[in-house]
């Protein structure tokens, strides 16, 4: 079981290290895999040969390339995980990282920061991504608060409230968008934040996401086993030992907070973090303890193909990501579904 | 010693919902090992008298200890290391593994990121060939039948170890060979384990077989308490269920059973 588990863990980490090579191989200019690694060891300072390659080729690889698809990396794996966690905390296939208000929240920091005056780039960040980030916090944090009566927040008052939440949101987005000519405001866009697209232009966005990303996802670990009780129900994880209020918060806070990150990166990519828990389940189980990291990885990998194919299918034209995860998606986890061996039982 | 640290115990507790439906002023003793069937007409207080005895109500007045500590000095994983529960609905909406529902029981045990210990995996298996369910360790919980289901959940709680055993209506929804084979197991596990059970119940019948003591509530109160032949009479069944019945003698126990009279009128027909 142990060696089946790790076997699995190791494939997936090595399917996500080659998706990465070959994302960063594979663009207007081609740099071979082999070359790419020995820009790498170099830059480590373990190899010290640079011939081979010219300085213009190290700039692509270093400053456009590798930043965009570790930020895939990053949406990826942090999608995923708050699709796993909100998925099993609310007993929900329909659930995604998106549903209890973070994408309208998103949509409308983003959406109001585009009509401001201003630009400023803060650790990287233009004053967008920003918007989008706390406004993704700000509208679950409400959609918490207005679903928690005499000390608990029960799943249904938060669903409802999460979709009250977002349809208010989005109906102002959708307001300002019909008087986008007097406000001044770009369609366009609004439109490329709504569809998703991963924009890292500075190493520092890695530098302050991939921690937090990277400080969510091991702190779910933690939390892997408590989310197998929540599967029987509230009540019953509380028969099982859970403080359930406290803990649901906890989940709550991290998924939010990955589902932000992931935002701020690349927009309202959609499908990652609804299809690629519901993929490794058919495929490992519903073990949280699997799960979890399987998903990150798994949705990592799925990310950076997207993107690759998002920006070389109709180059120079970039396809919008989140267009491209439902295109290769849905088909994959159709097949999943149609073949898996274990029973889908919702 | 042991009958003082594994009781259950409900001093003078009152409790009511925001509905305006209320348990008033329970007071209960259940010392150990002891098997006591709960009884009442739906709506009467069982589940919230269970609620209360799980400490995942609380009660507004009064207080409701275990093993002598008050259920609200205790944290959820320390009560979850006593007290197992077998609630009235089981639903799960993942593909688990039989084996995999079995070792949620032991949740209160396992810390942080240490996976399963040997001992965990041991009293998972133990739980299951006590309930007989060992060879459905591979299956998909959700693949079973009601019968089935009921003794993988049985099975969960007792992976907890507990030495409080709380059921909530455990054979309503099952035919009469299950719910003899989940009753049988009661009695089992509360005689060679010494697990102190309490069942909310709704067949009197079979409660009278099964349970020494029987608690029979009444609109948030306790009507009466004892072993069956106290509490299973015609004038106290008449009166808490409205319905006509004649009491009589199991043939081979020595127990009241209960024959239901139809009212007058369909009689005549």
């Amino acid at each position: 079981m142990r060696k089946h588990t790790s076997a699995i863990m190791f494939g997936l980490t090595v399917a996500l290290l080659a998706a990465v090579l070959v994302a960063v191989s594979v663009g207007p200019v081609k740099i071979s895999i082999p070359v790419i690694l020995k820009m790498l060891l170099h830059k480590l300072s373990i190899y010290n040969n640079t011939a081979g390659w010219q300085t213009t080729q190290e700039l692509i690889i270093f400053q456009v390339r590798l930043p965009r698809v570790l930020g895939g990396v990053l949406v990826g794996a942090a999608l995923s995980t708050a699709g796993v966690l909100f998925q099993g905390l609310f007993r929900n296939p329909m659930a995604d990282p998106y549903i209890i208000g973070t994408a309208a929240g998103a949509a409308f920091g983003a959406t109001l920061a585009m009509l401001l005056p201003l630009s400023l780039v803060f650790y990287g960040f233009g004053l967008v991504p920003i918007a989008a980030f706390l406004g993704a916090l700000g509208s679950v944090v409400t959609v918490y608060r207005l679903a928690r009566f005499g000390g608990k927040a029960p799943i249904v008052s938060m669903l409802l409230a999460g979709f009250v939440m977002s349809s208010f949101l989005v109906a102002i987005v959708m307001l300002l968008l019909t008087m986008s000519d007097r406000l001044g405001l770009r369609i366009q866009q609004v439109f490329a934040f709504l569809m998703g697209g991963i924009s890292v232009t500075y190493w520092q966005q890695i530098a302050v996401i991939a921690p937090l990303v990277l400080i969510g996802i091991i702190v779910t670990q933690f939390f892997a086993g408590h989310l197998n009780a929540f599967s029987i129900g509230e009540e019953g994880a509380a028969y099982l030992g859970i403080d359930v209020e406290r803990e649901k918060m906890i989940i709550l806070g991290i998924g939010s907070l990955l589902t932000a990150c992931a935002v701020s990166l690349g927009g309202l990519i959609g499908f990652v973090g609804l299809i690629m828990p519901h993929a490794m389940r058919l495929i490992l189980g519903p073990d949280h303890r699997l799960l979890l990291p399987a998903s990150a990885l798994a949705g990592a990998s799925f990310l950076v193909i997207a993107d690759l194919l998002a920006r070389t299918l109709l180059s120079p034209a970039e396809i919008p990501v989140g267009v491209l995860t439902a295109i290769i998606g849905a088909p994959f986890f159709i097949y999943l579904l149609r073949r898996s061996r274990r029973e889908y039982a919702f | 010693m042991l009958s003082e640290l594994n009781n259950l115990l409900f001093q003078d507790a009152s409790f009511s919902y925001a509905n305006g439906f209320a348990l008033h002023h329970i007071n209960l003793f259940v010392p150990y090992g002891q098997m006591v069937g709960l009884l009442g007409s739906n709506g009467s207080g069982k589940t919230t008298l269970l609620r209360l005895a799980t400490g995942v109500l609380t009660p507004a007045e009064g207080d409701v200890s275990v093993g002598g500590v008050s259920l609200k000095k205790l944290l959820r994983r320390a009560v979850a290391q006593r007290i197992a529960v077998v609630p009235q609905q089981f639903n799960i909406p993942f593909a688990y593994t039989v084996e995999e529902v079995v070792l949620l029981g032991r949740t209160p045990f396992v810390r942080g990121l240490a996976g399963e210990s040997k001992r965990d995996r041991q009293m998972v298996s133990n739980a299951l060939e006590l309930t007989g369910m060992i060879g459905f360790r591979n299956r998909y919980f959700n693949d079973l039948s009601g019968g089935e289901r009921q003794k993988a959940v049985l099975a969960m709680a007792l992976a907890q170890e507990p030495t409080l055993l709380l059921l909530d209506e455990p054979t309503s929804h099952l035919d009469i060979s299950h719910q003899v084979e989940i009753l049988e197991l009661l009695r089992k596990l509360n005689r060679e384990k010494k697990v102190t059970v309490v069942a909310a119940m709704h067949d009197l019948n079979l409660a009278a077989l099964y349970f020494e003591r029987l608690v029979l509530l009444n609109h948030g109160l306790v009507f009466a308490d004892g072993s069956p032949d106290e509490v299973i009479t015609k004038e106290i069944i008449q009166q808490v269920f409205s319905a006509t019945v004649e009491v009589t003698r199991h043939p081979k126990v020595p127990v009241p059973q209960i024959v239901l009279l139809l009212p007058d009128s369909k009689l005549n027909r």
